[in-house]
């Protein structure tokens, strides 16, 4: 069932287009990310499902309620901000305490409710604290928890902001790059932290970043969202093996993919500077072909079946478990591919490499950046034929 | 949200602002019949008075003399207390002690310490042989020493905005400085302090002008103007035309005259203060 | 330099400043002595430093009994409690909508602001006075308290500390399902309460010490404020009672001294604001 529906919503700023035509649909305890560059509109959307903007055109559906024209406070949503926003002079207590406050007293009681007048408000205040203690020990800040955040650390401070959103049961937690206040090390933790905690309290979430890796690693599927509109709307997977354009596959995936001009031949190959692709594009024979490898496709050493072209290694970054191999070909570069290889290690600035890609792991598209349906091909078939 | 902010602004000042405005170019005043519009004749009337004149000369004297003592006085304390390892908060709260305490009862006390027959001064140069005067009743000597009390009030804030200045002064430029070799103090003070503070003395400059035209306390408590006008300032004038005379357009002529020349300066300190960001 | 020239300087920068200190005590510390002085000795020929017998408090009692100095402290402190209210009401709401709201007209207000933030509150006692008059206000604790409600310095520096908040905050709030006004009291109030610090520290000094508009509009000593009441002491017979008349000046400016040097970092804190607008 759908917990969020986005339908066709439109804004601009003024004469400038953010967002148009958006359509989003939202499975119940999925973690959907919007993954762009900035400027690209994710955050605006965000802050139109959140009711913190109001879309030109289209409408929000939360839970099959349409919920356009209500206020942020009415639509039963969560949200952690990039600042985390945490109230800078109440405790975290009293931070994740605030929304419930909110929700089981009256103005009068809120305003009241530090003299404990009526036994109604004593009944409530505890209950409340109850469960915010309850929370905090499922988050693991139990003992943190009547420190003011400035006197919490980073992981700590999201998990209080995580707390204040999860307390109120809502259905969708919003989350505005949460993690980029965070050092790239306790970054990953966090991440992994949020699915945890997005697991095991079940809730539905929209995830705004512009970290690819970070959206590919937490999410159930990704929105690829480009100048205002949505480029794709998959699993990570469908993404960063059939990215339905160009742009999303130089967007996504680092480093990026390599890309090659080619044109097609009359057996529907692609012939590029150097390179062969032997698969069947069906495409006429001269069209300009665009072929993206990801570089880990891109292998050193001769392949069985290709004797591989050799190519001189401009620059090695070890990374340890693997390596990345900046190639080129000649001394123009007329043609330079980037390769992920464990044998990097081995090799040094000006080596001459045999290099390879298999045809099967390359991805073709037309010079408008659509894919190309390759046939299949695999490499026993081409052998035999 | 704003209705009693908006209605507030209107009431107690623009339309103040406007009813003083428009009786400087009437002859009306307090209890009088209804008011005729007579141009500039009242501020011709003005010009041609000598009370509003001496008020004028007074005034100008005791700004010239009071802002750039206060400027110096609160320059100096505030460069010597940054300096200091301890006592900095003894200092900066003895210093600007008088700029809380009340000025009119300060006024008495001011007057106890010069007067004649009682006061600490006097006493202490008749024990050194010296014939002290009367300082505060004398024509001659009357406005500095109103100037020398309005000093000690206000170079506290002086004092205190230097060193907030101070405080934000880079550390990293007078390490800079130390190694191309502005080691001692003055060469400090030249190169890396003073340029550091050139804007906030500027500030300090207006906002003491701005304080220093506004004397009225002293004056009104310790000699009304006297002796033989020769305290007689621009406030003052104003008071007596308005609340003694009832000579309300005088006064109101006046007034506008006043709130243009500070307008003015407050424009200037606008102007240096954006330029101090600018650069 | 060397360590003992720095020690050397160090002592000289001590000198200078407490013989500083001395000089802007002076007054002070005379006052404080002839108050402690018996009659007698005020005029006497001779010199005496100290009092040739100690009487206490004699001259405090006397100022506070033979004058009406507690009800003009009393006046004091109802006005100035009044004032700073009222300013506190007004300004914050008015410094939150200039600040995070995007309302028709609001350009206009702020330039209303500016305007009076320029205009020295002196210069507006001639029309104040007139308006007071025809309100029939002349000799009221209104006509005292009215014309400062508004603090166009106060909606300023509190306008400055409202910006500062981020809107993300306030955005939070607002999908917490918190109201404005609750958003306002709960979250921004104590968000900026060191430019209220300053706010009510800036007003309380200049409204303690107005001599003014006090003098202008009250005629009777039982409305009048501590510094006005020293105006009226003075064509009084204990004018001439140095001692008393001293230990009242003293008693009148001590609330705020008091205030200052028990809350000496926030209250220099909140002068200094002053500054840096």
């Amino acid at each position: 069932m759908s917990v969020l529906v986005v339908r066709s919503v439109s804004k601009s700023f003024g004469s400038v287009p953010v967002l148009s035509n958006i359509d989003l649909d939202i499975d119940e305890g999925e973690i959907v990310s919007l993954l762009g560059p900035s400027g690209c509109g994710k955050s605006t959307l965000l802050r139109i499902i959140a009711g913190l903007e109001f879309a030109d055109a289209g409408a929000v559906e939360i839970g099959a309620r349409d919920v356009s024209r209500l206020p942020p406070g009415a639509r039963n949503i969560a949200m952690v901000f990039q600042s985390l926003a945490l109230y800078p002079h109440l405790t975290g207590r009293e931070n994740i305490a605030l929304p419930l406050r909110v929700r089981r007293m009256s103005r009068l009681q809120r305003i009241l409710s530090p003299l404990r007048l009526s036994a109604s408000v004593r009944t409530i205040e505890r209950e409340i604290d109850d469960a915010v203690d309850d929370l905090a020990a499922r988050l693991a800040i139990g003992e943190v928890i009547d420190r003011v955040p400035a006197r919490l650390s980073g992981g700590q401070r999201q998990r209080v902001a995580i707390g204040r959103a999860l307390v109120r049961d809502s259905r969708l937690l919003l989350l505005d790059e949460p993690l980029s206040s965070l050092d790239a090390k306790v970054r990953v933790q966090a991440r992994d932290e949020i699915v945890q905690i997005q697991r095991s309290f079940g809730v539905s979430c929209v995830f705004v970043t512009h970290d690819q890796g970070e959206a590919l690693a937490i999410s159930d599927r990704v929105a690829v969202m480009l100048g205002g509109g949505i480029a794709q709307f998959g699993t990570p997977a469908e993404i960063y093996r059939n990215p339905a354009s160009l742009d999303v596959a130089r967007f996504v995936g680092s480093p990026t993919i390599n890309c090659l001009e080619g044109i097609v031949d009359a057996q529907g190959r692609v012939h590029t500077g150097g390179f062969l692709f032997d698969t069947r594009l069906a495409e006429p024979v001269g069209r300009p072909v665009t072929v993206a490898v990801r570089p880990e496709h891109v292998r050193i050493g001769p392949a069985r079946e290709q004797p591989g072209h050799m190519l001189r290694v401009v620059r090695v970054e070890d990374h340890g478990h693997d390596g990345l191999v900046h190639l080129a070909l000649g001394d123009g570069g007329a043609l330079s591919l980037v390769a992920r290889s464990a044998q990097a290690v081995a090799l040094r600035a000006g080596d001459e490499v045999p290099v390879s890609i298999a045809p099967e792991e390359a991805l073709y598209f037309s010079p408008a950046g659509m894919p190309l349906g390759p046939e299949p091909v695999r490499i026993a078939d081409y052998a035999r034929g | 949200m704003v209705a009693p902010a908006a209605l507030l602004l209107l009431l107690l000042i623009l339309v103040p602002l406007a009813l003083v405005t428009a009786t400087a170019f009437t002859d009306w005043h307090l209890g009088g019949g209804a008011a005729a519009f007579v141009g500039l004749e009242t501020f011709r009337e003005l010009v041609d008075d000598p009370d509003f004149r001496t008020a004028v000369w007074n005034t100008t004297r005791y700004v010239a003399f009071v802002v750039p003592a206060t400027t110096l006085a609160g320059l100096a304390a505030a460069l010597l207390i940054v300096e200091c390892r301890r006592g900095q908060a003894f200092y900066r709260m003895v210093y600007f002690l008088p700029s809380v305490a009340t000025l009119a009862a300060m006024a008495v006390a001011w007057q106890m310490l010069l007067s004649p027959s009682v006061g600490a001064v006097p006493q202490l140069l008749r024990l050194v042989g010296v014939a002290p005067g009367n300082w505060l009743q004398d024509p001659e000597t009357a406005l500095p020493t109103l100037g020398l009390i309005g000093i000690w009030s206000e170079a506290g804030f002086a004092m205190l905005f230097f060193l907030a200045g101070l405080k934000t002064a880079p550390r990293e430029l007078y390490e800079a400085a130390a190694i191309d070799g502005c080691g001692n103090f003055l060469d400090r003070l030249r190169h890396v302090t003073l340029p550091h503070l050139a804007p906030i003395t500027a500030f300090v400059l207006v906002f003491s002008t701005i304080h220093a035209l506004r004397v009225f306390d002293t004056v009104a408590i310790i000699t009304r103007g006297g002796p033989e006008k020769a305290t007689l300032v621009a406030l003052y004038f104003i008071y007596q035309e308005a609340f003694s005379l009832f000579r309300t357009n005088l006064a109101a002529a006046a007034t506008v005259l006043f709130i243009v020349v500070v307008l003015a300066l407050s424009l200037l300190q606008l102007y240096v203060v954006r330029g101090g960001r600018g650069r | 330099m060397t360590a003992r020239g720095s020690r050397f300087a160090g002592l000289g920068r001590h000198l200078v400043l407490g013989a500083g200190a001395v000089l802007m005590l002076l007054p002070l510390l005379w006052a404080v002595r002839i108050s402690f002085l018996p009659a007698e000795d005020v005029f006497s020929p001779q010199f005496h430093l100290l009092p040739s017998r100690w009487i206490g408090f004699e001259n405090y009692a006397r100022a506070l009994t033979a004058s009406p100095l507690p009800r003009f402290l009393l006046n004091g402190v109802g006005v100035c409690l009044a004032i700073i209210v009222c300013q506190l009401l007004v300004a914050i709401p008015c410094a939150y909508v200039l600040a995070k709201a995007r309302v028709r007209g609001q350009w206009l207000l702020w330039l209303a602001v500016l305007v009076g933030l320029v205009i020295p509150p002196a210069a507006l006692a001639l029309p104040l006075f007139i308006m007071a008059a025809q309100a029939g206000l002349i000799d009221t604790y209104a006509g005292l308290i009215l014309p400062w409600t508004i603090s166009p310095l106060g909606i300023f520096l509190l306008r400055q500390a409202f910006s500062r908040v981020p809107d993300e905050i306030i955005e939070a709030a607002r999908l917490d399902g918190l109201g404005e006004w609750e958003i306002l009291v709960r979250l921004l109030v104590p968000a900026v309460a060191p430019a209220i610090g300053a706010l009510i520290t800036i007003s309380l000094v200049a409204h303690w010490n107005d001599l003014l508009w006090p003098s202008v509009v009250v005629t009777s000593a039982s409305k009048a404020t501590p510094p006005f009441g020293v105006m009226l002491f003075q064509v009084q017979e204990i004018g001439s009672d140095y001692g008393p008349l001293l230990a009242g000046a003293i008693m009148i400016a001590a609330p705020l001294l008091a205030l200052f040097i028990l809350t000496q970092r926030r209250f220099l804190d909140g002068m200094a604001w002053l500054g840096s607008k």
